[in-house]
């Protein structure tokens, strides 16, 4: 661990890679990340002078979907990204130590690395019965993300359980599961879902890896590239619920032809997640596309804010203009009075709409996000 | 005597602790505690039973259906609820899926490190290796050049210094018995099956819309057929679906079966080291004619006793006296008395942590221990998994696992007793992929067959509706988990679950001993395995990870005082 650190274009060298292959691959950096500003040059600098920075995935209370996920990337391939990119010093799911030796290999990162690595932690924490509720060689959950988290040059937390609490935190939350960022004193890169997509993850990590800071985050410390818009408006089902046309019943002839799935309780309208244009594993689908609704998954309290199947009150005014900043996410359970109304007001709407800068409300002066957890 | 703590168990699902005593240079006791909790059972209560198999799928993203299945098939079966015949291949295929990515990433990527010496590698001549490749499969990256190429890549980053999650393994160790040009075979594949397992999760993408955790729905699937809509399963869709599972089969066929039998023929003194319980169990799975028509599963349902292979005995989730779950050495509280055995449908879940407080160095492993609970099927302690399902399904007379099992046994010159060990699972897990692959193309050309006459219905309308349903209703759904026997019960009381318990299989496998201190899979299994180098784990993981643990836990190795491992003489 005391050598010195290759920059990726060396690790890259010494695997064999030419030069054309590195730009190609910064290239597909820059597309993945989405970095508008930022051009190839200054990606093709970042990895030539940037060693793979020591990175530490930390697990609690989760159920591993996060790493599986991750392992899901198609571009770049996981492969690459843990022998090219990052040197993933400790991870329980892949690491090949174990015990004592797992451990060394945690304290010498964090060590030998002070300010240099990025902790990306996976699972809420445990804070009732002093952390009995998740320990790892004996130590609290907390103990371990407090003095993991105090010298990590960023923190990320994946997916809902990470950044929300997800699941365990869900009514009565027995173990009084608590999101990372109420733990540490520092920002955190909150990057929810359950899970979050593989691209989107291996995006921030390289969005990170090729800028050396963060990603634009919103109020929530969500990625605004990824988390910036609702799953419905960016659905390519939205034009049936501007038309009012909607599955009215499971695989009855609406769903064959792919209806609005509002009324089967979608919870698209009040999600902000990638899912309707970045899509899962690899673009194959997502959760509309092959038929159900999207269950709010990477949304603050989504667990309580069932039953999954019954639909949304109205949200009248929550047009396409929104952002999770101008509105946020209180989700309300009613009667499906409205949604004709809101049928013909939208088309009405949109077209003063389209012509507007849809970016105009994303830039944070609405007020603080609504939900549960702020 | 030597004590040693292995937390966190790496390469696993989950928090595991191991405490073993070592003698002699074999592991003589050994405590499995499970150092995590969620209390899911309490925050299922009071729900809508159809939203169930979101909340019980999140038991665990790695077998990211088997949960929502098992949920599913709970709420029908307590509203007395059938699916239809397509929702039930796509089910089946989905399982397949699961069963495939999960055994081929368990194999390569959480146990093969286990045996291949990744530092061995860079000393492999990659001719040589090129040649034994050649020499086993058909498969097609395998020319000089290409091992040639790869050496020089694993060199590269081993001289960077950043060894990543290669860093402090146990390489060198006298346990590793691999040939440089074998383990350079393997690391290769290692990383060829990491780039491949993402294409198969695509069969969940595609009915479930997403991997991990896909979408499931009670009466039936979410995603709809129709061969004349671009927004339904049509035929791009099918021959997607259709083209993952040949790319399966080639991985199947010509990466892990050649490796597992390259490697185990390596390794044949681990067919005789981890046998543990001779007590062995599965619920079944893979419909053929229906959820309700168990004799005609592909996986047959059954228990065997004793290793008799003569005799299969009938196992039944509804019935009180089989199935109970103990607490002796569990952190939960019954309201009558811990001493108690609850069947699950009248199972409960009060947390009652009376371990050491954290940080702490030792558990009190003759109080309570774990985090799992400790279920007995007619009070023996079975192991469920690939093994138990094969030998089942081997003694039930199911002539193609007979042939699988037979040949592959023949090939490797061991006697069907020689499953009964560490390897003999692992060994198992391969060959019921080989199985399962191949009845995914089944399951897909059924499939097909159905559609070509026209039956298009992927979902059962009837109980959707919750004033359909009875005032109270209660149900149990079984299903095997890549990792074993799994099971949900639940009681739905107006429309609201009144009680719902999972009983999963690391709960079988992983779990503290009973009150009688009968141990469990791991606890037993562990008896008698090696231990070259009591500050090394590597035999102890080998034993442990046969059974692909999945607990959301890690194992450390610790001594009796609790410090990370010396070698410290307790007498």
């Amino acid at each position: 661990m005391a050598k010195p650190q290759p920059t990726i274009w060396q690790s890259m060298q010494l695997k064999g890679y030419p030069r054309r292959d590195f730009i190609k691959f910064c290239n597909f950096a820059l597309i993945t990340a989405g970095l508008k500003a930022a051009g190839v040059e200054s990606v093709v600098r970042a990895f030539e002078t940037k060693p793979r920075p020591p990175v530490v995935w930390l697990h609690f209370q989760e159920c591993t979907c996060c790493s599986e996920s991750f392992i899901r990337s198609s571009h770049p391939i996981v492969a690459d990204v843990l022998f090219d990119y990052l040197s993933l010093d400790y991870t329980e799911t892949l690491q090949a130590a174990a015990g004592h030796q797992a451990e060394a290999c945690l304290e010498e990162t964090i060590a030998n690395h002070p300010g240099e690595y990025i902790l990306l932690v996976e699972g809420s924490v445990p804070t009732k019965k002093n952390g009995a509720y998740c320990c790892i060689g004996g130590r609290s959950a907390e103990d371990i993300l407090k003095h993991a988290a105090s010298s990590a040059a960023a923190v990320i937390a994946w997916g809902s359980c990470a950044s929300n609490g997800c699941i365990q935190k869900a009514d009565p939350n027995p173990t009084g599961a608590t999101p990372i960022h109420r733990l540490v004193r520092r920002p955190v890169i909150n990057v929810p879902g359950c899970p979050p997509i593989g691209d989107v993850m291996t995006a921030v990590v390289t969005h990170i890896l090729v800028l050396g800071h963060p990603p634009e985050l919103d109020s929530q410390g969500r990625p605004r590239e990824f988390y910036g818009r609702r799953v419905h408006d960016t659905c390519y089902r939205r034009a049936y619920y501007d038309a009012g046309l909607f599955v009215e019943a499971w695989d009855d002839e609406n769903a064959r032809k792919g209806y609005c799935l509002y009324k089967m309780g979608c919870r698209g309208p009040v999600t902000y997640n990638a899912c309707s244009v970045t899509r899962w594993n690899g673009g194959t689908s997502y959760p509309i596309q092959s038929g159900h609704g999207c269950i709010g998954c990477s949304e603050n309290d989504f667990w309580d804010n069932g039953p999954f199947y019954q639909h949304l009150a109205s949200f009248p005014g929550f047009g396409i203009e929104s952002t999770a900043d101008t509105i946020g996410t209180v989700v309300a359970i009613g009667a499906a009075a409205g949604v004709a109304a809101h049928a013909i007001s939208t088309n009405i709407r949109k077209r003063k709409l389209i012509s507007e800068r849809i970016d105009d409300s994303a830039k944070g002066t609405g007020k603080p996000a609504g939900g549960k957890d702020r | 005597m030597t004590r040693i703590v292995v937390d966190p168990i790496t390469r696993i699902e989950g928090h595991l602790r191991v405490e073993a005593t070592v003698e002699g240079g074999v592991v003589t006791d050994a405590f499995s505690s499970g150092t995590m909790v969620r209390g899911f059972e309490k925050i299922l209560k009071g729900r809508d039973p159809r939203d169930a198999w979101a909340f019980t799928q999140r038991a665990c993203g790695v077998c990211t259906t088997v949960h929502a299945l098992a949920s599913v098939r709970t709420v029908e079966d307590a509203l007395d609820l059938s699916v239809p015949t397509n929702a039930e291949l796509i089910r089946n295929l989905m399982f397949c899926a699961q069963y495939v990515q999960d055994h081929v990433i368990h194999f390569y990527h959480l146990h093969a490190l286990d045996w291949v010496d990744v530092v061995s590698a860079l000393s492999a001549d990659p001719k040589a290796t090129s040649a034994l490749a050649q020499s086993i499969s058909a498969w097609p990256k395998s020319s000089p050049g290409y091992y040639s190429d790869l050496k020089n890549k694993l060199k590269a980053f081993v001289d960077s210094g950043q060894l990543g999650i290669f860093a402090n393994g146990y390489w060198g160790h006298p346990a590793y018995k691999l040939p440089p040009e074998a383990n350079l075979m393997a690391v290769a594949h290692y990383l060829e099956a990491l780039e491949w397992q993402k294409e198969i999760c695509k069969i969940h993408t595609i009915f479930g819309g997403k991997n991990p955790h896909p979408n499931y729905l009670v009466g039936g699937v979410p995603c709809s057929l129709d061969l004349d809509e671009v927004n339904s399963l049509n035929t791009e869709r099918l021959n997607h679906v259709s083209e993952l599972i040949d790319n399966a089969v080639a991985i199947v066929e010509q990466l892990y079966i050649p490796d597992l039998m390259a490697i185990a023929s390596f390794y044949p003194e681990w067919f005789g080291h981890g046998g543990g319980l001779s007590n062995y169990l599965a619920y079944g799975d893979l419909p053929t004619r229906g959820y309700n028509q168990p004799d005609f599963f592909k996986f047959p349902r059954g228990a065997i006793l004793d290793r008799n292979l003569e005799e299969v005995h009938p196992v039944n989730g509804r019935d009180a006296e089989e199935i109970k779950e103990y607490i002796a050495h569990s952190w939960y509280a019954y309201s009558a008395g811990d001493e108690q055995g609850l069947h699950p449908w009248s199972g409960e879940t009060e947390l009652n942590y009376t371990g050491p407080e954290p940080p702490y160095e030792h558990l009190d492993v003759e109080g309570k221990y774990s985090w799992i609970k400790t279920p007995r099927w007619k009070d023996h302690p079975m192991e469920v998994g690939p093994l138990a399902r094969l030998l089942v399904a081997y003694a039930s007379g199911s002539t193609e696992v007979q042939d699988v099992v037979n040949e592959a046994l023949g090939r490797l010159g061991a006697p069907v007793t020689a499953l009964f060990s560490t390897l003999g699972r692992t060994a198992a897990r391969g060959l019921e992929t080989q199985l399962v692959v191949h009845w995914m193309k089944e399951f897909f050309d059924d499939l097909v067959a159905n559609i070509k006459v026209g039956n298009m219905s992927t979902f059962n309308r009837e109980r959707w509706d919750p004033s359909t349903w009875p005032e109270t209703a209660e149900g149990v759904g079984l299903t095997e988990a890549p990792r074993g026997a799994l099971a949900h019960w639940i009681r739905i009381r107006d429309g609201k679950i009144e009680n719902y318990q999972l009983v999963v299989p690391t709960t079988w496998n992983g779990s503290p001993r009973d009150a009688r201190g009968q141990r469990s899979s791991y606890e037993a299994a562990l008896l008698g395995t090696p231990v070259a180098h009591s500050d090394q784990p590597l035999e102890i993981l080998r034993t442990v990870h046969s059974f692909d643990p999945c607990i959301a836990c890690a194992v450390h190795l610790y001594d009796p005082e609790g410090k990370h491992v010396h070698d410290v003489i307790v007498k």
